[in-house]
């Protein structure tokens, strides 16, 4: 019975390591076909893998590619509820780093569903890492490598290609200008990410994470152009609206009519596509012309 | 401030003959409204677990194999927790309401006067801010249960000082509480405003849905401290009550039947502060409980507390149960913030009792 005992927790014991540290090779052997995808930019990497037969949900930040869409929403990626998760009877939960809350992850792993955390950054690597995780825990390495190979190289050929200008696009990355006071996209965002990869300059760099900001210091920054997220809820301003503000009106930007529009996933998802991102916003800045004219 | 007074007297004399029936009946459908309502939001969820299912498999009566480890798991671990949860945390901010609407002698009076509510909100935001970085001892020590502490120690805090404040000479002064209560809510919120401020966005979303309330994070650990705070602030009821129907007269008169009215105001301050201070720090903020619960059963029933607070009690807990099970289901696999589903539900509902009531209360 002893050694039962402890042949027993050895084996739970290796099994709980498994789930920790050595996730995706078990995802591997069993291959999981009921996968929950959390993170916009993960579901993406599944879908650009060719594997989403294998999805059977998402969270409220998966909207590309459109498909994905038809697939249940759990909620936002910070607000799981656990038993949501669990009643898609997920068999691995693929979650961007930051996903939650506790309690919900908690419940997850007490149910027994392997979660494999896919980490999470704004650089050329980090797009690569998250391919290669993906990859991993659905157990397609072979086309993983092939895809992070492509976008590898699509990303360096897309930043190399940018960064040929002599003065760089000073750009306002404008989250949301709520009643006239800017949100602004300061660094370690994903905003700063995209506008350095693409070759420009993002005026509030020093600051950090999103904030407001006032208009002086708008002003004073003298932003060539603005960049904005097109789309739903507060961002709904028209780019009229936005370059009336007081504060964005006095700027280079302002004086030039300079405004740039991209959908916030594809700007700022750090996916697959984000290659095609920073060659298109590049043009953007570079281009005297508004996109889509 | 005096509606509850001018309530008061001709309920008492126009319900006089039916006092002895009515409330034994109300507590009795109250209690029947509690069970069904948890045995609704026990059955509701995502999912298709079935509670029956685990039900037979509890007593035995099916066997072993029938139910499957998920289903068991989705009801033992996170819907009944949040069933007690919600019974709980609703009772306690109705019966905080309710006390607090006596003390105060004011239908507007709600447990968030107290100070508790904005310095929960207060600690609350710091540790969701601050907690990476500053508190690293503090995250270190509790785990996840960071939260709830700071948020518990953020409103126990906040309503120390305005007691201090309020009370000179051994003498508690309502109205300066009142007013130094608004003036404390305004300072810690402008504290959280800073706070907001330093946030990233995702901690700003995290304190967004801190904000709308969840009973989301239900465990057994929970449960069983909220329940020691509530289980302790409701033995002191039954003593309670006669001194806030008292009060509803007046300071002076309640003190000439008899009635401590300081230590009455104390025990209703630290009663309070605890219930809703440990409410609010396990399911963030949920407001509206705390103001319709006591005033739809004042319109029922009436105003005497021995059976107000008791009914508050199961109303209370049944509402927030039944909200919860709407919040869990609606949007499905996703969950809503419950404080959305109880503002959405309470307020267009109590606004159509006031309407129609609107004499009585007589404002």
């Amino acid at each position: 019975m002893r050694r039962f005992a402890r042949a027993f927790s050895i084996w739970v014991a290796a099994c709980v390591m498994g789930v920790f540290v050595s996730a995706p090779a078990m995802a591997a052997e069993v291959k999981a076909s009921r996968i929950v995808a959390i993170g916009g930019s993960v579901t993406e990497i599944v879908y650009a893998l060719g594997e989403e037969g294998r999805l059977v949900g998402r969270d409220s930040t998966s909207v590309y590619p459109p498909e994905a869409l038809k697939l249940p929403d759990t909620g936002y990626i910070r607000a799981l509820s656990p038993e949501g998760v669990l009643s898609l009877n997920p068999d691995l939960i693929l979650m961007l780093d930051g996903a939650g809350p506790p309690p919900a992850l908690d419940a997850l792993k007490a149910a027994g569903v392997p979660i494999v955390t896919i980490p999470e950054g704004f650089d050329h690597k980090a797009i690569v890492n998250k391919i290669d995780a993906v990859g991993a825990a659905l157990g397609v390495q072979e086309k993983s490598k092939a895809l992070a190979a492509k976008v590898d190289a699509a990303l360096g050929k897309a930043v190399a290609l940018s960064a040929t200008k002599d003065r760089k696009s000073r750009v306002l990355f404008v989250l949301s200008p709520r009643e006239g006071r800017l949100m602004a996209g300061g660094g370690h965002t994903q905003a700063d990410g995209i506008i350095t990869m693409a070759g420009a300059e993002n005026v509030f760099s020093g600051v950090e994470g999103y904030k407001p900001i006032s208009d002086e210091a708008v002003i004073a920054a003298a932003p060539d152009v603005i960049l904005m997220m097109t789309g739903a809820g507060d961002h709904a301003a028209s780019d009229d609206e936005v370059l009336a503000l007081p504060a964005i009106a006095e700027t280079p930007a302002g004086k030039a009519n300079r405004i740039v529009r991209m959908d916030g996933m594809y700007l700022l998802g750090f996916g697959p596509r984000t290659a095609d991102a920073i060659v298109a916003l590049h043009e953007a800045l570079y281009s005297n012309r508004k996109p889509g004219e | 401030m005096a509606a509850t007074t001018v309530v008061e007297e001709p309920a008492m004399q126009a319900a006089k003959p039916l006092r002895a029936a009515v409330p034994q009946m109300v507590i009795a459908a109250l209690i029947v409204g509690v069970v069904v309502a948890a045995g609704i939001s026990l059955t509701a969820g995502a999912s298709n677990a079935s509670a029956f299912a685990v039900a037979m498999h509890w007593t035995g009566l099916a066997p072993a194999d029938a139910i499957l480890p998920r289903d068991l798991l989705i009801i033992e671990a996170i819907r009944l927790p949040r069933v007690v949860l919600g019974l709980l945390v609703g009772a306690a901010l109705a019966v905080s309401g309710a006390v607090m609407q006596g003390i105060f002698r004011n239908p507007l009076a709600d447990p968030g006067l107290a100070g508790v509510s904005a310095g929960a909100g207060l600690g609350a935001a710091a540790m969701i801010v601050l907690g990476g970085s500053l508190a690293l001892p503090l995250t270190g020590a509790f785990g996840y249960a960071a939260l709830p502490v700071a948020a518990f120690g953020g409103g126990l805090f906040t309503t120390i000082v305005l007691y201090s404040l309020s009370t000179r000479l051994g003498r508690t002064s309502i109205a300066t509480m009142l007013l130094a209560g608004i003036a404390l809510g305004a300072l810690s919120g402008a504290a959280t405003g800073l706070l907001v401020y330093m946030a990233d966005d995702k901690q700003l979303r995290d304190l967004t849905f801190w904000g709308m309330g969840s009973l989301g994070g239900a465990t057994w650990q929970k449960i069983a401290t909220l329940a020691v705070v509530v289980t302790a602030s409701f033995c002191a009821l039954p003593f309670m009550s006669r001194g806030l129907n008292a009060l509803a007269l007046g300071e002076a008169a309640a003190w000439h039947m008899g009635i401590s009215v300081e230590r009455l105001k104390r025990t209703a301050i630290v009663i309070v502060a605890a219930m809703t201070g440990a409410s609010v720090a396990v399911s963030g903020g949920i407001g509206f409980v705390g103001i319709v619960v006591p005033h739809v059963l004042r319109l029922a029933i009436g105003p005497d507390h021995r059976v107000l607070l008791p009914a508050s009690a199961l109303l209370g807990g049944a509402l927030l149960v039944l909200a919860d099970a709407v919040a869990r289901t609606v949007a499905a696999p996703a969950e809503l913030p419950i404080g959305i589903v109880t503002a959405l539900a309470g307020a267009p509902f109590f606004l159509w009792l006031l309407l129609r009531r609107r004499s009585i209360l007589d404002l």
